[in-house]
C-alpha cells in the first residue's frame, strides 16, 4: 500500500492535453477587445452615476430655495430622431452609411422648485451619449450570427468601437504612470526624490519629496519655493521633533540622515503648527482669486495642505494624521534610497503602470461637460431668477439643452482632441480612425496602447522591453521608427481590470489581522517587526504576519468571496504588502498548482470540451486565477508541466499566449529573428484580403478587397482563435526558392504569368465619392440636373455619358477620367433672402454647376449608389467605386516572415521551370534572401503547407509548438518527396534539368496595399506654381521631378553647365526681364522706370524666383542692382 | 576518361546527393572525340520511337525516345502556348445583380472550357467587335433566383429553399450562329464540364449575359491554353551496384517508391534486393540519407527518354492536341527556312 503511494506521487506530473482550450473559453468572457468593452459598460452603468452623485446639486445665488438635484442617471439603447419626436432604434450600419452617430440619449430624473413649487420630473434627455459597439447598451449585443446578418453586421466584428459622423473610431488604451503611487526616482546627479501624481475625482497634484543638500523638502506645483520637510510636518499637526524622528524612524541611520531637517527648522526659528502655517502661507504661489480674499495666510495653507498636497490621502475634519504618515514614509523612502540604489524604483516596471481605456477617458470628458452644464444652468438661474418682469415661474428644465453634452462628446472622439479645463489637459490623437484595411488591421488596432512619452527623446528605457511585460503585452508588435517601443500592443490573454470599490476590502484587511494606521503611534510604524499595509496607494495600517495575511487573502479571493481581480502581493524591500483594487492593471490568468500539481486536470479539460464548465467554473473552483504584474513577482510561474518544483504556484496555460494577435499569425515565429516578426506584424496590417462579412455593404473612402482570399495552409492556434481563417488576406503560393533571369534580385519576385491569369494576387479597390444636397438659409437648395444632351444627336454628352435621367450614374456603368458622377449644380446666392413678391417668382434662381467628376488614370465601375438623408435632414448620396486590379511589375508582395519583395517580372507559364509531375511555382523567390534575413520559419512554413497539401490537412506553426519538422519531412517522404522539401526541377526554357535541386512548396502570400498603379508618376509639362512659376510638387498635382541639391552638385562636379541651366531655369521657370544698365534695376517693356529712358534697357533671361526675390527685397528697402556687361568685353 | 563514363555522361542525367550531374545534352558534333555525332535522319529514325502507354478524352501519357530536349520541351511549351483553343473573351453583360463583380463574373466565364474543336474557326479580326460565324461562338447565360414554392419548411440547406441558387456552367446556353448549328449538329458546342460553379445567387437576384467566345492562344491568356498542363519526365534509371542485402535490402525498397525496388530470395533464405520497376520512381532521393546505402545506388535519368503526360482541358482529346502541337512546329519549321532562303537571296 504504502509503496504505491510512493511511486504515484514519484510519478512525473502529466501533461494536460489540450490545455490551449481554456484559451477559447478565456475569450469569450474576456481578451482581446473584451477590456474596451467592460470598461465602456463600467462607464455607463455604474461611473456615470457616481458622477451623477457628485455633481447632483445645482443651486443659485439669485435665489436661496431653488435647487436642482439628479435623482437618477440613464443611459438608453441608440435610437435616431426622425423628426416630431419621433424616434426608432437604428443600426451601427446604418450610422455608417448615413455619416451618423451611433448614440443613445442620456436621461435623468430630477428634483427641483419651480417658484415655491418641488417637482419631480423623470426620463429628461440631457444630451446623448456615443455608444460603443458591443457594449452592453448596443443592439448588436446578444445576437446570433443570423440576427447580425440582418443588421448588416459581422459576427467577426469584435467592436469596442464608436461611430461617430459615420466614421468608426477607436479611443487607443493609453498608457500611463499609476496613479497615487510613491516612486523613488534618482537622477543623473544621484539626487534622490520620491514623487507622488495624486487624482482623485477633484483635483489632480504631483507632489515630491526631494533631497537637496544634505536635506529634504517638499516640492509642489503651488509652492514657489521648496519647504523643508520638518515645517511640513509640523504644519500638519506634529510639532514635537521626536515625534517627527519616530515617525521618520529611529533605526540610527536613518536619524543620523535626517538630523540636518531639524536643525534647519531650529535655524528658522518654527516651533509651533502656527508658524509653520504661517511659512507655508507665504510661499504660496499667488493665484488670482474671486471671493473669499479676506483668508489669512495660515488658513491658505491649510487648505492647500488639506486639498491639493497629496489629495488622495483623505483627510477628515482636519485630521491630518494620514497624511503625515503618508509624508513620514515619503521621506524616508528618500533616505532609505540615498544609501541604497537598488531602493529606487524603476519608472518602466510594468506594475507601476495603468492603462487608461475608453471608459475611463469618457468618463473624464463627460464629467467635465456636466459640470459645464449644471455652471451653465446655474448661471441662467442667477440671470433670470431675480429679473422682476417675469411672466411664467423660472422653470429650469426649459433651459437644459441637449446639444452642450452631446456635441462636447461628439468633437472629442471625432477629432481626439480631449481638453479637460479642470485637470488642465490637453491630449491630442487620443481617437485614430479604426484601420479597415484588413481584419487583422482592425483587430491589431483595437489591442494597440500608445505611451503619453514623446516621441522625439531619445532614450531607450521607456521603448525597451521590460521582463514585467512578460506575457501581458506582445514583445514583437510594435512600429519601427520613432513610435518604437512606445506603441505596443496587448498579449492575446491579456485584461485590464476596471475600478473595484475598496469599502470591503478594507474590513476584509481589518478583520484579517491588520492594525489601523490610526491607531498607531510613529514608532510602531517605522518597526522592522511589521509590514505596512497599502491599498491602491494609501496607507492602510501594518501587519505583523503578512504571510499569513497574504496566505488569507488569495485563499479568499480563490475561493470568490472577493473579486478576481483584486491583487495582493508583498515588496521585502518595502517591507509593504500591496492591495490593489484600481482599474487599469494588467492581469493574464494562470493556472494555480497546488503541492506541486497543476489543478486543471484532464477531466477539467474534458468537461470544457464537452461544454458542460466554462472559464467562470474555473474561476469560481479555484483553478485558475488572475495574476496582475505586481502579484506576478510574488509568484513562481512554470512554463510547462515538467518545469513544476515544490515551490511552483502557478502554471502557464499556454506559451504562445505571449504573443498578440498580430504577431500570432506568424508560422513557427520562434524559429525566426526577432525583427523579422517586428515586420511582420506592421505588414500584416497593409495585407489586402477579407475586412469582415458585410465588407460588400461598406462604403468605406477606400477598400482594398482580395479577389479569391484563401485561409492558410499553415495555421496557428491564434489563428483559429481570432477567426482569421474565416477572413483571411492573402493565398497559398507555390513558391520555388531559385534564381531566375536577374529580375530578382534586391528580394524582387517573379510571377507566373498563368497564375496570374487565373485570378491569383487579383484584387478589388473601392473608393467612394460622396455629396451633399444641401438647404440654404434663403430657402434655395442644391439640385442634380438631368445630363446634358448633344444637339444633333440628342444622346448625352461625353461627359454625362455614364448618368441615368436623374443626373445620378447608375451602377455597373464604366466611368472614365473626367466623367461626370453626379451633375450637381448650386444656386449662386446662398446667404441673402429671394426677394418676395410676384417679380421674383419668375425670377428664376441662378445656379451655377459644381459636378463631382472621376479622376484617376484607369476606369472605375459603379457598384453602389447610395441615396439617403443625413442628420441635418439633407440629402446624402454616395457613390461606390470599384476598380480591379491584375498584379503588374511593381506591385508589393509578403510572406508572412518579414519577407517582402516586389514583382519583378512576370513569366509565361512554358518558361518556368517545373518538376516532375508538371508543377510550375507561382512565384519565383530569389534565395539570396534567407541567408542574412535567417527566417528558418519561412522554411519551415514551406515544408508544412507541402506535407498538408499531400495529406489534405491543415498544418500548425504555432508558436512555442507546432507540428514538428521531423514528422513533417516523414510525411514529404511517404508521398514520395524528398525528405529535404528539394525537387527536381526542369528549366522550361532549355527542356533540360537544372542541376541544383530547387526548394519547393507553397508559402501563404500577402498582397500588400502598395501598387505600382497608385505611385507611378511622369510629366513633360504641366501646371506650375503660382507664386514661383515653378513646376509643381508631388503625384497628386501633377508635379515634376525635382533635381534636388546632390544631382545639382554632381551636375556641378561634373561640369555640365548647359544641363544644369537647362534643368534649373529653360525647364523651370525661365522669365525674361529687361534691366536697366544705368541704374540695374527691373525695367518693363524696353523702359527703365528709374531712369526714364529706354536707352540702357536690355532684357536677359533669369529664373522668374530671381526676380522675384529682387521685388521682395526691394519690398523690405535694400535695392538689388545687376550690373550687365557685355558677352564680348 | 573511359569510354563507359563519356556513355555515362552522354546519355545520362546523374542524380546525386546535393547536385544533379550532366544536365546538358552533349551529343552534336565535337563535343567527344571517337563520337560521331554529325545529324543523319537514318539514325534518328532508327532510335526514335514512341509509345502510347495511356490514352483516354482528358489524359495522355506517351513515351518520346530518342530525340533532343530542346525539342521534346518544344512541344511541350507550343502545347501550352502556341495551339489554339476557344474561350469567352466579350462578355456583355445586361443585367448582374448578383453579389459577384461583373469582371470578377466576366473572368471566371472565361476560364471555363469550351467544348469545340477551335480547328473549325478563325481567328476573330483585330477591332472587331460583333465577330462572324465564322470565328465567334455565342453563350447565353440568364439566370434568376426565386424561392422554391414547393418547399415550405425552414430547410437549412439554401439550395434546396431557392432555385438557382447555384449558377453552373451546365446553364450557359449555346447561341448558334449563322450555318453553326447544322455545322455543329453532330457535336453540339458546351462548356466541357456541366458543374463548374459561377456563381452564387439569393432570390430576387439576377445574371443575364451573353459572351462571345472567340480563337486564341495561351500565350496571351492561360484560358486560351488548351492543357493544364504538359510536362514530361525523363526515364529514371536506377543501377544497385552492390548487392543488398536483408534488412538493408527491406530498407531500400522503402526508400523508393513501391514497386520500383523488388525483393526475392536468394538460396539462403535471404532477402535480395533488385530493381523492379525504375520507372515508377518519383526521384525521392531517400537512399542518399541512408549512410549504408548510399554508395549501393545508381540514380540516373535517361536524357532522350522523355515520358509525356498532356492533360487536357477537354476542348480536344490530348492525342489531338499533341498533332496540331507538331503541325504548328512544322509550320514554324518552314517559315523559318523560308525566312532562310530570303536571307540568303538578299
Amino acid at each position: 500500500m504504502e509503496e504505491i503511494k510512493k511511486q504515484k506521487l514519484a510519478e512525473p506530473i502529466k501533461c494536460v492535453e489540450d490545455k490551449w482550450k481554456l484559451l477559447p473559453a478565456f475569450l469569450k468572457v474576456r481578451g482581446l477587445v473584451r477590456q474596451h468593452i467592460d470598461s465602456f459598460n463600467y462607464f455607463i452603468n455604474v461611473e456615470i452615476k457616481k458622477i451623477m452623485k457628485a455633481n447632483e446639486k445645482v443651486t443659485s445665488d439669485a435665489d436661496p430655495n431653488f435647487y436642482l438635484k439628479y435623482l437618477n442617471i440613464y443611459v438608453g439603447s441608440p435610437d435616431v430622431e426622425e423628426g416630431f419626436n419621433i424616434t426608432k432604434p437604428i443600426s451601427p450600419h446604418e450610422c455608417r452609411l448615413r455619416d451618423m452617430t451611433y448614440s443613445s440619449p442620456i436621461t435623468v430624473d430630477i428634483e427641483y422648485t419651480r417658484g415655491t413649487q418641488r417637482v419631480i420630473r423623470k426620463n429628461l434627455p440631457i444630451g446623448r451619449m456615443p455608444i460603443m459597439l458591443r457594449s452592453s447598451n448596443c443592439i448588436l449585443t446578444g445576437k446570433s450570427p443570423a440576427e447580425l446578418a440582418k443588421l448588416n453586421e459581422c459576427p467577426l466584428d469584435p467592436g469596442g468601437y464608436f461611430v461617430v459622423k459615420g466614421s468608426e473610431k477607436v479611443i487607443l488604451i493609453q498608457e500611463q504612470l499609476s496613479k497615487n503611487r510613491m516612486i523613488v526616482e534618482m537622477d543623473r546627479k544621484g539626487m534622490v526624490s520620491c514623487n507622488v501624481t495624486s487624482s482623485t475625482h477633484e483635483r489632480k497634484s504631483r507632489t515630491v519629496v526631494i533631497m537637496k543638500k544634505g536635506r529634504h523638502y517638499l516640492k509642489h506645483n503651488s509652492l514657489t519655493e521648496d519647504v523643508p520637510i520638518v515645517i511640513v510636518l509640523k504644519a500638519l499637526g506634529i510639532e514635537s521633533d521626536q515625534e517627527v524622528v519616530q515617525m521618520i524612524g529611529t533605526e540610527d541611520s536613518i536619524m543620523s540622515q535626517f538630523a540636518p531637517n531639524l536643525e534647519e527648522c531650529h535655524r528658522l526659528q518654527i516651533f509651533t503648527q502656527m508658524q509653520a502655517l504661517n511659512y507655508i502661507g507665504s510661499k504660496i504661489r499667488q493665484r488670482q482669486r474671486w471671493g473669499n480674499q479676506n483668508k489669512t495666510k495660515a488658513d491658505e495653507a491649510r487648505d492647500l495642505l488639506t486639498m491639493t498636497v497629496l489629495t488622495h490621502v483623505p483627510v477628515v475634519n482636519f485630521n491630518f494624521r494620514p497624511k503625515c504618515i503618508y509624508l513620514a514614509l515619503m521621506v524616508r523612502r528618500v533616505i532609505e534610497a540615498q544609501g541604497d540604489s537598488f531602493k529606487v524604483d524603476d519608472r518602466d516596471y510594468y506594475g507601476n503602470k495603468r492603462l487608461e481605456l475608453a471608459g475611463q477617458l469618457i468618463s473624464l470628458l463627460f464629467e467635465d461637460l456636466f459640470k459645464k452644464f449644471n455652471s451653465e444652468l446655474k448661471k441662467i438661474a442667477d440671470q433670470i431668477i431675480p429679473k422682476p418682469s417675469r411672466a411664467a415661474l423660472f422653470d429650469v428644465v426649459k433651459h437644459m439643452r441637449q446639444d452642450k453634452i452631446t456635441n462636447g462628446l461628439v468633437t472629442a472622439i471625432s477629432t481626439g482632441n480631449w481638453s479637460l479645463k479642470r485637470f488642465k489637459m490637453e491630449r491630442a490623437g487620443v481617437t485614430q480612425v479604426l484601420s479597415r484595411l484588413s481584419y487583422i488591421s482592425a483587430l491589431g488596432m483595437m489591442t494597440r496602447i500608445s505611451s503619453q512619452f514623446e516621441k522625439t527623446r531619445k532614450v531607450s528605457g521607456p521603448r525597451s522591453l521590460q521582463p514585467s511585460q512578460w506575457g501581458m503585452l506582445c514583445p514583437s508588435d510594435t512600429p519601427e521608427g520613432e513610435a518604437c517601443g512606445l506603441v505596443k500592443n496587448l498579449a492575446l490573454m491579456t485584461h485590464i481590470t476596471t475600478d473595484l470599490d475598496e469599502q470591503p476590502i478594507i474590513k476584509l484587511a481589518f478583520n484579517l489581522g491588520v492594525e489601523d494606521v490610526s491607531l498607531l503611534s510613529g514608532e510602531e510604524l517605522s518597526s522592522s517587526e511589521v509590514y505596512t499595509v497599502f491599498l491602491n496607494g494609501n496607507i492602510l495600517g501594518v501587519v505583523r504576519d503578512y504571510q499569513k495575511l497574504i496566505l488569507n487573502f488569495r485563499l479568499l479571493r480563490r475561493a470568490g468571496y472577493i473579486n478576481e481581480f483584486v491583487s495582493i502581493c508583498s515588496n521585502h524591500s518595502h517591507r509593504c504588502v500591496y492591495i490593489a483594487s484600481d482599474g487599469g492593471r494588467v492581469c493574464r490568468p494562470y493556472i494555480i498548482v497546488k503541492r506541486g500539481r497543476p489543478m486543471v486536470t484532464q477531466r477539467h479539460i474534458n468537461e470544457l470540451t464537452q461544454e458542460i464548465r466554462s472559464f467562470e467554473d474555473f474561476l469560481r473552483e479555484g483553478l485558475v486565477e488572475y495574476l496582475d504584474v505586481n502579484e506576478e513577482n510574488d509568484c513562481l510561474i512554470a512554463l510547462y508541466e515538467y518545469l513544476i518544483t515544490s515551490e511552483t504556484t502557478h502554471l502557464e496555460i499556454e506559451p504562445f499566449t505571449i504573443l498578440g494577435v498580430c504577431a500570432g499569425l506568424i508560422p513557427y515565429p520562434h524559429h525566426n529573428q526577432s525583427p523579422r516578426n517586428t515586420y511582420q506584424c506592421a505588414m500584416g496590417k497593409q495585407a489586402i484580403g477579407t475586412i469582415a462579412y458585410n465588407q460588400r455593404n461598406r462604403i468605406d473612402t477606400l477598400m482594398y478587397l482580395l479577389t479569391y482570399p484563401q485561409a492558410p495552409l499553415v495555421k496557428s492556434k491564434t489563428i483559429d482563435l481570432i477567426h482569421f481563417d474565416k477572413v483571411p488576406a492573402g493565398q497559398n503560393a507555390m513558391v520555388a526558392v531559385m534564381s531566375y533571369s536577374g529580375y530578382d534580385i534586391e528580394d524582387a519576385l517573379i510571377l507566373n504569368k498563368a497564375s496570374v491569369d487565373r485570378g491569383f494576387g487579383r484584387c478589388h479597390v473601392y473608393r467612394n465619392q460622396k455629396c451633399v444636397l444641401k438647404k440654404y438659409a434663403n430657402q434655395s437648395f442644391d439640385r442634380i440636373m438631368g445630363p446634358l444632351l448633344e444637339a444633333e444627336t440628342r444622346q448625352p454628352i461625353w461627359r454625362h455619358q455614364v448618368l441615368d435621367q436623374d443626373g445620378i450614374c447608375a451602377p455597373g456603368e464604366r466611368v472614365k477620367d473626367k466623367q461626370v458622377l453626379l451633375n450637381k449644380s448650386m444656386p449662386v446666392v446662398t446667404m441673402s433672402p429671394i426677394q418676395t413678391g410676384n417679380s421674383s417668382e419668375q425670377q428664376q434662381q441662378e445656379y451655377r454647376s459644381v459636378p463631382i467628376s472621376y479622376k484617376g488614370p484607369e476606369d472605375s465601375y459603379i457598384e453602389n449608389v447610395m441615396i439617403s438623408s443625413n442628420p441635418e435632414e439633407a440629402f446624402l448620396i454616395k457613390v461606390l467605386l470599384r476598380q480591379t486590379r491584375r498584379p503588374e511589375i511593381g506591385d508589393k508582395f509578403s510572406s508572412r516572415h518579414g519577407q517582402k519583395g516586389v514583382c519583378g517580372l512576370i513569366v509565361q507559364q512554358e518558361d518556368m521551370p517545373f518538376n516532375d509531375l508538371g508543377i510550375c511555382p507561382d512565384i519565383i523567390m530569389n534565395p539570396h534572401g534567407f541567408p542574412s534575413r535567417m527566417t528558418v520559419g519561412k522554411l519551415m512554413e514551406l515544408l508544412a503547407g507541402k506535407a498538408g497539401l499531400l495529406e489534405g490537412k491543415f498544418h500548425y506553426g504555432t508558436a512555442f509548438g507546432g507540428d514538428k519538422v521531423e514528422d513533417i519531412c516523414q510525411d514529404l517522404m511517404r508521398h514520395g518527396f524528398n525528405y529535404l522539401g528539394k525537387d527536381y526541377f526542369t528549366s522550361g526554357i532549355t527542356g533540360e534539368p537544372l542541376s541544383a535541386y530547387i526548394y519547393f512548396g507553397p508559402v501563404y502570400y500577402q498582397k500588400l496595399k502598395h501598387m505600382v498603379l497608385d505611385k507611378m508618376h511622369a510629366r513633360a509639362k504641366g501646371p506650375r506654381a503660382v507664386l514661383t512659376r515653378q513646376p509643381t510638387e508631388g503625384r497628386s498635382r501633377d508635379g515634376g521631378l525635382r533635381l534636388g541639391e546632390m544631382e545639382r552638385d554632381c551636375l556641378i562636379g561634373y561640369g555640365a553647365s548647359m544641363l544644369l541651366l537647362e534643368r534649373l531655369m529653360i525647364s523651370s521657370d525661365q522669365f525674361e526681364v529687361d534691366v536697366c544698365g544705368e541704374c540695374g534695376l527691373l525695367g518693363y517693356s524696353g523702359w527703365c522706370h528709374y531712369c526714364k529712358s529706354s536707352c540702357n534697357v536690355s532684357s536677359l533671361r533669369i529664373p522668374y524666383a530671381c526676380k522675384l526675390l529682387f521685388q521682395e527685397l526691394q519690398s523690405m528697402n535694400i535695392v538689388p542692382r545687376l550690373k550687365l556687361k557685355k558677352y564680348s568685353e | 576518361m573511359t569510354m563507359s563514363t563519356t556513355e555515362e555522361m552522354r546519355s545520362y542525367v546523374t542524380l546525386n546527393e546535393y547536385d544533379v550531374d550532366h544536365v546538358h545534352s552533349t551529343d552534336f558534333p565535337g563535343s567527344y572525340h571517337g563520337y560521331d555525332d554529325s545529324w543523319d535522319f537514318n539514325r534518328f529514325r532508327r532510335n526514335f520511337w514512341i509509345e502510347v502507354t495511356k490514352l483516354d478524352d482528358m489524359e495522355m501519357e506517351f513515351d518520346m525516345v530518342g530525340i533532343d530536349a530542346a525539342l521534346a520541351n518544344a512541344f511541350r511549351r507550343i502545347l501550352l502556348a502556341e495551339v489554339p483553343t476557344m474561350a469567352a473573351d466579350k462578355i456583355f453583360i445586361h443585367n448582374n445583380t448578383s453579389i459577384i463583380q461583373s469582371e470578377v463574373l466576366a473572368h471566371r466565364l472565361g476560364l471555363v472550357p469550351i467544348k469545340v474543336d477551335p480547328r473549325m474557326f478563325e481567328f476573330r479580326q483585330e477591332g472587331d467587335e460583333e465577330g462572324t460565324d465564322m470565328d465567334t461562338v455565342e453563350f447565353e447565360l440568364k439566370v434568376k433566383c426565386t424561392k422554391n414554392p414547393n418547399v415550405t419548411a425552414d430547410l437549412p440547406d439554401p439550395y434546396e429553399i431557392y432555385k438557382n441558387a447555384k449558377v453552373t456552367t451546365k446553364q450557359l446556353k449555346w447561341i448558334p450562329r449563322g450555318n453553326q448549328a447544322a455545322l455543329h449538329h453532330n457535336n453540339p458546342i458546351r462548356p466541357v464540364d456541366g458543374d463548374i460553379l459561377i456563381a452564387k445567387l439569393r432570390p430576387g437576384q439576377a445574371i443575364d449575359l451573353r459572351m462571345h467566345c472567340v480563337k486564341g492562344l495561351g500565350k496571351d491568356h492561360a484560358k486560351f491554353s488548351p492543357v493544364a498542363t504538359a510536362s514530361y519526365r525523363l526515364l529514371p534509371k536506377i543501377t544497385l551496384k552492390q548487392p543488398v542485402v536483408g534488412e538493408q535490402a527491406e530498407r531500400l525498397a522503402r526508400c523508393f517508391t513501391p514497386g520500383v525496388i523488388g525483393l526475392k530470395e536468394d538460396e539462403d533464405g535471404n532477402k535480395v534486393a533488385y530493381v523492379d520497376n525504375a520507372r515508377k520512381d518519383a526521384s525521392s532521393r531517400e537512399v542518399f540519407r541512408h549512410e549504408d546505402l548510399k554508395d549501393a545506388v545508381d540514380m540516373k535519368k535517361v536524357r532522350d527518354h522523355f515520358i509525356f503526360s498532356v492533360e487536357s482541358t477537354g476542348a480536344l482529346p490530348p492525342n489531338v492536341l499533341m498533332c496540331e502541337a507538331v503541325k504548328i512546329l512544322k509550320e514554324k519549321c518552314r517559315t523559318f527556312l523560308v525566312e532562310l532562303d530570303n536571307l540568303t537571296k538578299k
